[in-house]
């Protein structure tokens, strides 16, 4: 005990300021997040955020890997919404390519991609209620991300890293049954939200804890680069999947919820009012999924079926061709952003015609938006520091990739 | 490099149909060295020289308009005389379209920071350093962000092994 005490100072005094250190296994952080908080009595003067504790160099490991292979490493980015990684970053691919998907792909993805959503945002309200003392919502939360990942399972035949996805088009079709699994999933989802809505929405320490703490200006927004929910609550209604359509987002109905105040409690009814979105467009897409193939018809690019490969020459040498030397892409650089659950998730591709990436830039939501916790936690009280991590919904494996 | 069709159906349009670029032209000759629009994105190289001014006449120019910096990355070149390509990603809302500006720098890059401009410069700046090693001249505080504070190269160059 007397040798911890000596390894260093936990609380450093500098006047009447105290600086004190929270993380990067704090409950409240969401993962391995640090940060140097200066204090005055309980108010931060100052609040510092040390990253890259989970850093493993996806960036590089990108270069290294051929295009295909390193879909499972998106998977492990924000690891609590696999597919839509999966989607973020072969879309890029296939925008290199210039490759068309067939539109019962486009539409899986759809699903998929709000699925994943609906997850992501389970999640952060039943731990971000949890770091604020409301432990009942986690319970209800986490019993739905369970059956999610049960339709996750029957999909892609894994819970948590999917890998689902494939240049060209998905690992298989869907199986059968699962279509009416994800509407019975809707129907009795939105349910659940409204009832968890109903023990926060009007809850008075709810409202204590999270109005007006953490405010951040439409202004501030913009300059700081946030996107996503964060963005959406500070009052400006900006969603890529409307200003900037891919997947045929364009087809489906669904509004954009934004706030007005830009608080902690603004970001909250934000993410709540998009899942019921995402359920909305999960119901209109499987109420119109289209019959016919899942995968382009790229015989170069897209592996051809098993039974092919053993039964056809032709199909044999594009098989050998593409796991050996991996497809060939133009050179060129493309960009491909996609709404992902924590905002706008970008894959910047530079490709020099190789096998794999010349160079694969992630744009994370997650790391811009973390980025804005300063300016948002100066002058807030330590408690609040906590309820605003909460809300900015920080996933570190996207933060520090 | 335009390819015949436009792109294929389920892709991402929205990039800068070229006027940003004309009234870079306009409004700062000479510095525009080349212009592409590689699956109908919208890239200009600039001088890197005068990338300050650039990023500045982007943002304020009312034509312009690009209020939002999505992110700023590089790229390691190094067989090239000039082995960095510094990167950034604009958008303007009011437009709804992006824009992609590039400069090259040399084997000891420096460029002037864009954090004034727009805040969010601050942390991918501060990565691009960590990664590659570029200064960003005026950055209020550029220390390594994902990588510890002694550690003394820069993953993403290519001469740094994967396996050490």
């Amino acid at each position: 005990m007397s040798e911890m005490l000596q390894a260093g100072p936990r609380v450093e005094r500098d006047g009447d300021r105290v600086v004190i250190n929270m993380g990067p296994s704090h409950p409240s952080t969401h993962g391995v997040l640090r940060l140097v908080l200066e204090i005055d009595g309980e108010v931060v003067r100052s609040c510092t955020p040390e990253i890259g504790y989970l850093h493993r160099g996806f960036e590089k490991i990108a270069e290294n890997k051929t295009w295909q292979q390193f879909v499972t490493w998106t998977d492990r980015m924000d690891y609590l919404a696999p597919l839509s990684n999966n989607v973020a970053y072969v879309m890029a691919v296939e925008k290199l390519l210039d490759l068309e998907v067939p539109p019962r792909c486009r539409c899986l993805r759809v699903i998929c991609c709000e699925l994943a959503r609906i997850s992501a945002h389970l999640l952060w309200l039943g731990t971000a209620a949890l770091d604020l003392g409301a432990a009942t919502v986690f319970f209800y939360t986490f019993q739905q991300r369970e059956l999610l990942y049960d339709l996750y399972e029957q999909l892609t035949g894994a819970r948590l890293t999917t890998s689902f996805v494939r240049i060209g088009g998905m690992a298989r079709d869907i199986p059968d049954g699962w279509l009416e699994n994800v509407g019975g999933f809707i129907d009795q989802v939105v349910p659940v939200i409204d009832e968890v809505e109903a023990l926060l929405t009007r809850n008075r320490i709810w409202l204590d804890r999270t109005q007006n703490v953490g405010v951040l200006s439409k202004e501030d927004a913009i300059a700081l680069g946030v996107s996503g929910p964060v963005l959406r609550a500070s009052g400006v209604e900006w969603d890529v999947r409307k200003a900037q359509p891919y997947l045929d987002y364009d087809q489906y109905e669904f509004e954009i919820p934004y706030g007005t105040v830009g608080d902690v409690y603004d970001r909250y009814l934000v993410r709540i009012y998009e899942m019921r979105e995402s359920a909305k467009i999960v119901r209109q897409a499987v109420d119109r999924i289209p019959d016919g193939p899942i995968n382009a018809d790229a015989p170069k690019i897209v592996l051809p079926p098993k039974q092919k490969v053993l039964t056809s020459m032709e199909d044999l040498i594009h098989h050998f061709i593409i796991l050996t030397e991996g497809i060939q892409p133009p050179c060129g650089e493309v960009y491909h952003a996609i709404e992902g659950a924590k905002g706008e998730l970008g894959f910047y591709i530079v490709s020099d015609g190789g096998p794999s990436a010349y160079r694969c830039r992630i744009r994370p939501a997650a790391f811009v938006n973390l980025a804005a916790l300063e300016k948002m936690a100066i002058g807030q009280m330590i408690p609040d520091v906590v309820a605003i991590i909460g809300s900015l919904d920080p996933v570190m494996g996207e933060v520090d990739r | 490099m335009l390819s015949a069709r436009d792109l294929a159906p389920g892709l991402q349009r929205g990039w800068d149909d070229g006027s940003a670029v004309a009234r870079l032209r306009e409004e700062l000759p000479g510095v525009v060295l080349e212009e592409d629009d590689f699956r109908r994105e919208r890239t200009v190289v600039v001088r890197s020289e005068s990338l300050a001014d650039v990023l500045t006449f982007l943002r304020d120019d009312p034509d312009c308009a690009f209020d939002y910096l999505t992110d700023v990355t590089a790229v390691h070149w190094p067989a090239r005389e000039q082995p960095f390509d510094v990167v950034y990603m604009l958008y303007s809302f009011s437009r709804n379209a992006r824009l992609r500006v590039r400069a090259a720098l040399g084997p000891e890059p420096k460029v002037p920071t864009a954090v004034p401009l727009w805040p969010a410069a601050d942390w991918l700046e501060r990565e691009c350093f960590d990664m590659f090693g570029i200064v960003f001249e005026g950055h209020p505080d550029l220390r390594r962000i994902l990588m510890t504070p002694d550690y003394d190269a820069h993953p993403l160059r290519k001469d740094f092994p994967l396996k050490c």
